[in-house]
C-alpha cells in the first residue's frame, strides 16, 4: 500500500470497475462472430444465384422441372431434426448426463451424414439430368452454392464426431460444456443456411 | 513470490523474465514457436517492411518505364506483371501487415490484456500471411508473375486471356484472405472480451476504436472476394463461366463483388492510420483528443458508410442513372465523418503546446496529404467528373495520397511513436527529421503531377505513351519524385540500423503518453503487466480522475513518465488480484498462465502452401501420391495441434 493508493481509495471510486461485456464468454463470442463472417460467404452465393436467377429460369434444364422439391423437403426435415438432436445434447450434458449427451451427439452426426448422403443423390440424379458444373448457369450457380453448404455440414459432422470422442475422455459435464455449445452453435447456423437455401432456391 | 514486488514496473519485469524460461531455446524455434503477441507483431512488422520495400522496387521500375515515352525499359507484359504485383504487394503483403503487425504489439497492452484472445490462432495468421506472400511471389520464377491488374477484371482473369500468374493471384489471395479473417476476428475478441476492468468502451483508447473498426470491415469485406475469386478459380479449372459471357456469365458480377470487398478494404488500410494519428496527436499536442466521442463513433459511421459505397468505382459501366445518384450521394456522405475527423484532429492540436518529434511531424504531415486525397475523392465521387477522370493518372493520384499520404505516413508516425515501447530503444529523432522531410517533399513530386496528368488525359495501366502529347513534363518529374521517395525509405531503414546497435535505454513512458501500453516496462515482459491494470479514465496515465477531468485541469502530467496515480493504480490492482493469479500456479513468474510455444500452426500454413503449389504443378499421373501425402500431413498436423490444446 503506498501514499498514493490511499488517497486514490478516498475518491471512492470502485474497486474493480466494470468494462462491459463480462458475461459473455470468450470462445463463444469468437464463433457467433465467426458465423457473421460466414454469412457473407453464404449471401455472395447467394446473390450470385439471384443475379442470374432470370437467365436460370429461361433456359433448360430449368429448375422447376429438375428439382425434387419433395425428396429436398425430406432432406430439409432430416437436418432440422438434427438442430433438436443437437440441443438434447447439450441438455443432457449440462445435467451431467454424459451418455445420453454422447448418444445424441452421435444421432446428430447421424443425421447430418443422411442429409449429406441425401445431397451426394440429389447432385447425381442432377448430373443424369445434364446439371453439371459446366452445363450453363444453373448448374454452375446451384451445385456451387449447394455444394459450399455440404461442405460446411461435412466440417460439422466430423466436428461433432470429435465431440463426441473427447466426451467420451469425460471432458464435457454440467461444469464445462462449452464445447459442445460451441459445435451446436455452428450446426444451427448451417441448418438456419439450408432453410434460407430451401426456401430462395427451392420454393420461391 | 509476487508478494515482495514493489510498485514500480521495471526490476519486476526483469525478474520474471528470468523464472518464466527454464531452459534456452534455440532463437529461430523460440521465434517459430511463438505465440505471444508481441513477437508476431513484429513478425508482421519484419515481413509487412521486406514487402513493402519489394513493392516499393516495383513501383520504380513502373516509373522507370515511364519516364521517357515510348520506353523499351520493360516489355508491356512485364509492366502488367509489375503494377499488377506493386499494388497487390503493398495492399495485402505492406500495408495491411504492417497495421495488423502494430495492432498486434500494441492493442492488447493498450487494453491491459495477456496476450490476443487466440494466440495460436495469432500464430496460424501470421505463418499464413508469410507462405501466401512467399507463394505469391513465387509467380515471377514459375512462368510469370499475375499480369491482371490488383482488381483483376474479368474477363480478364480468364483461361482463354491469362496464364499461370491468375492461378498464383487467385490462390494466394484466397490464403491471405483466411489469415486476414482470423487474424481480424482475433482482435474482434480480443478488444471486445479482453479491456481491463474499468476499460468501458467510452474509455479505450482510439487505436482500439480504429482497429475494431477495422477488423470488423475484414470480417465482412474479404467473404465476399473470398468467393468471387472460388468462381474464378471454378471458371478457369472446373467448367464453370460465371464471369465469361460467352457461358451466359456475366462479367460485371466480378466488379460487384469485388468492389464490394474493395471499398470497404479501403478504410481497412486507412482506418487504423486514422487511430494512430488519434493516440499520437493528444500526446504530443499535451492535451486530451478534442472529440473523442465523435472520432470513435464516426469510425463506426464511416465503416458502416463503407459498405454501402462499392458501385462509385463502376459509374463507367453504366449502371444508370439511378444507381449512380445513390452511390454517388453515400460516396460524399461519407466525406462527412472523415471531414470532421481531420477537424477533430487539428482542434486537439490547437492551444497545445506542442512537441514537434518525428511521430508528431508525420502525424501533421498526415492531415495535410490525407486531406488533399480526400478531396480529390470527392472530385471522383461525382459521376460526370469521374466519367472523365476514372482510369486516368489523376485516380493514381488520389489514391496515393489517400493511401500513401494517408496510410503510410500515419504508419510511419505510429512506428516512431511505439519504436521505444517496442524495441526498448527510440529512433533517431534528427534522422527521423531527414526521414519526414524527404518522404513529404518526394511523396508530393512524384504524385502531385500525376494529378495534371490524368487531367491531361494520361490513361493509367499503359505501358507508355506517346511523346508531344502533353505527358513529356511532368512523367520525368513523377519518375525522380519516385527515385527520391524510395531514397527516403532508405534513411528510415538506416534509421531503424543504427540505432539497433544503441543502448536499450527506453524508459517506461518515453513520451509522457496517457495510455496503458506505457504502464509496463518498454520492451514489455512476456506476460505484459506485472498485476492486471485497472482503469478508472480515459487516461489511465494522466494524473486525470473524473473530477479532473471535469474542473478542466490537465496540467498534471508527470515529469517523470507514468504518473503517480499509475503506479497506485498499478499497485491496486496488485492487492485485488495478486492472489487470483498465485492460485493459478501453472506459468512461472506470478503464476500468471502464458500459452505455451507451438510449432503447429506454422506446419499447417506451411502445408497449405505447398498443397497449392502442388495442385497446380502435380502432373496427372502423381495425383494419387500427392492427394494421399496431403491427406496424412493434414490429419497429422491438425491433430498435433487439437491434442496440445486439449492437454
Amino acid at each position: 500500500m503506498t501514499v498514493s493508493t490511499i488517497e486514490h481509495a478516498s475518491h471512492a471510486v470502485p474497486a474493480n470497475p466494470p468494462s462491459g461485456m463480462e458475461s459473455l464468454d470468450m470462445r463463444k463470442l469468437g464463433m457467433w462472430v465467426f458465423l457473421g463472417s460466414d454469412c457473407v460467404f453464404f449471401a455472395s452465393l447467394i446473390t450470385t444465384y439471384f443475379v442470374n436467377r432470370p437467365l436460370i429460369f429461361s433456359g433448360e434444364p430449368n429448375p422447376h422441372h429438375t428439382l425434387g422439391i419433395n425428396f429436398t423437403a425430406v432432406l430439409a426435415f432430416i437436418l432440422l431434426l438434427s438442430s433438436l438432436t443437437m440441443v438434447l445434447s447439450l441438455a443432457a450434458f449440462q445435467r451431467d448426463n454424459i451418455q445420453s449427451g454422447r448418444n445424441w451427439l452421435l444421432a446428430t452426426a447421424a443425421l447430418g451424414t443422411c442429409f449429406l448422403a441425401g445431397q451426394a443423390i440429389e447432385f447425381s440424379n442432377l448430373a443424369h439430368e445434364g446439371v453439371t458444373l459446366s452445363s450453363g448457369l444453373f448448374g454452375q450457380c446451384f451445385l456451387i452454392m449447394t455444394g459450399f453448404h455440404g461442405t460446411h455440414v461435412f466440417i460439422g459432422v466430423i466436428w461433432l464426431l470429435a465431440c463426441w470422442l473427447f466426451a467420451g475422455t469425460g471432458r464435457f459435464n454440467s461444469k464445462n460444456f462449452i464445447g459442445v455449445e460451441i459445435s451446436g452453435l455452428y450446426w444451427h447456423f448451417v441448418d438456419l443456411v439450408w432453410v434460407a437455401i430451401f426456401t430462395l432456391i427451392y420454393l420461391i | 513470490m509476487a508478494v515482495e514486488i514493489a510498485p514500480q514496473v521495471a526490476p519486476v519485469g526483469a525478474q520474471v523474465s528470468n523464472e518464466t524460461a527454464p531452459y534456452k531455446e534455440s532463437f529461430l524455434w523460440e521465434w517459430a514457436t511463438t505465440v505471444d503477441h508481441k513477437k508476431i507483431g513484429i513478425l508482421y512488422l519484419l515481413t509487412g517492411g521486406l514487402f513493402f520495400l519489394i513493392g516499393g522496387l516495383e513501383a520504380l521500375l513502373v516509373r522507370t518505364q515511364l519516364m521517357v515515352p515510348r520506353s523499351d525499359f520493360m516489355n508491356p507484359d512485364l509492366y502488367n506483371q509489375m503494377f499488377t504485383m506493386h499494388a497487390t504487394t503493398m495492399i495485402f503483403l505492406a500495408v495491411m501487415p504492417i497495421n495488423v503487425g502494430l495492432g498486434n504489439y500494441i492493442v492488447p497492452l493498450m487494453v491491459g490484456a495477456l496476450d490476443m484472445a487466440y494466440p495460436r490462432l495469432n500464430a496460424f495468421s501470421y505463418w499464413l500471411y508469410l507462405f501466401g506472400g512467399i507463394f505469391l511471389n513465387l509467380s515471377f520464377v514459375m512462368g510469370g508473375a499475375p499480369n491482371v491488374g490488383w482488381f483483376g477484371y474479368a474477363p480478364l482473369t480468364e483461361n482463354q486471356y491469362s496464364g499461370s500468374g491468375t492461378d498464383f493471384w487467385v490462390i494466394g489471395l484466397q490464403i491471405l484472405g483466411v489469415a486476414s479473417i482470423a487474424g481480424a476476428l482475433n482482435f474482434v475478441v480480443t478488444i471486445l472480451k479482453m479491456r481491463a476492468p474499468g476499460m468501458t468502451f467510452n474509455r479505450m483508447p482510439l487505436f482500439c476504436w480504429a482497429t475494431l473498426v477495422t477488423a470488423i470491415l475484414v470480417l465482412f469485406a474479404f467473404p465476399a472476394i473470398t468467393i468471387a475469386l472460388f468462381l474464378v478459380m471454378f471458371d478457369r479449372h472446373f467448367g464453370t463461366s460465371f464471369y465469361n459471357a460467352a457461358g451466359g456469365g456475366d462479367p460485371l458480377l466480378w466488379q460487384h463483388l469485388f468492389w464490394f470487398f474493395g471499398h470497404p478494404e479501403v478504410y481497412i488500410l486507412i482506418l487504423p492510420a486514422f487511430g494512430i494519428i488519434s493516440e499520437v496527436l493528444p500526446v504530443f499536442s499535451r492535451k486530451p483528443i478534442f472529440g473523442y466521442s465523435f472520432i470513435a463513433y464516426s469510425s463506426v459511421a464511416i465503416g458502416f458508410l463503407g459498405f454501402t459505397v462499392w458501385a462509385h468505382h463502376m459509374f463507367a459501366t453504366g449502371m444508370g442513372d439511378i444507381a449512380n445518384t445513390a452511390f454517388a450521394t453515400g460516396s460524399f456522405l461519407i466525406g462527412v465523418p472523415t471531414g470532421v475527423k481531420i477537424f477533430n484532429w487539428i482542434g486537439t492540436m490547437w492551444g497545445g503546446s506542442i512537441r514537434f518529434t518525428t511521430a508528431m511531424k508525420f502525424a501533421a504531415g498526415f492531415i495535410g496529404t490525407f486531406t488533399v486525397g480526400g478531396l480529390s475523392g470527392i472530385m471522383l465521387a461525382s459521376p460526370p467528373v469521374d466519367f472523365q477522370m476514372t482510369a486516368t493518372y489523376f485516380v493514381v493520384a488520389h489514391l496515393h495520397y489517400v493511401l500513401f499520404g494517408g496510410a503510410i505516413m500515419g504508419l510511419f508516425a505510429g512506428l516512431y511513436y511505439w519504436w521505444p515501447k517496442m524495441f526498448g530503444r527510440a529512433l533517431d529523432e534528427r534522422i527521423g527529421n531527414w526521414h519526414f522531410w524527404a518522404q513529404l517533399l518526394a511523396f508530393n513530386i512524384t504524385f502531385f503531377p500525376m494529378h495534371w496528368l490524368g487531367m491531361e488525359g494520361m490513361p493509367r495501366r499503359i505501358y507508355t505513351y506517346f511523346p508531344n502529347e502533353g505527358f513529356d513534363f511532368w512523367n520525368p518529374v513523377a519518375t525522380i519524385g519516385s527515385y527520391l521517395l524510395g531514397g527516403a525509405v532508405l534513411i528510415f531503414v538506416a534509421n531503424a540500423v543504427i540505432t539497433a546497435f544503441r543502448p536499450a535505454d527506453a524508459t517506461d513512458n518515453p513520451w509522457e503518453a496517457s495510455s496503458l501500453e506505457w504502464a509496463t516496462t518498454s520492451p514489455p515482459p512476456a506476460h505484459n503487466f506485472d498485476v492486471e491494470p485497472v482503469v478508472y479514465s480515459r487516461y489511465p496515465l494522466w494524473d486525470i480522475s473524473e473530477e479532473d477531468e471535469h474542473g478542466g485541469s490537465h496540467s498534471s502530467v508527470s515529469s517523470h513518465g507514468v504518473s503517480a496515480t499509475a503506479i497506485a493504480t498499478v499497485a491496486k490492482a496488485h492487492d485485488e488480484h495478486g492472489d487470483a493469479h498465485e492460485s493459478g500456479g501453472h506459468g512461472g513468474g506470478h503464476g500468471i498462465h502464458l500459452p505455451a510455444p507451438t510449432i503447429y500452426p506454422m506446419i499447417l500454413a506451411l502445408g497449405l502452401m505447398i498443397l497449392f503449389l502442388a495442385v497446380l504443378f502435380t502432373p496427372p499421373t502423381l495425383k494419387i501420391v500427392f492427394v494421399v501425402t496431403a491427406v496424412i500431413y493434414f490429419v497429422v498436423a491438425i491433430t498435433g495441434w487439437v491434442k496440445e490444446v486439449t492437454d
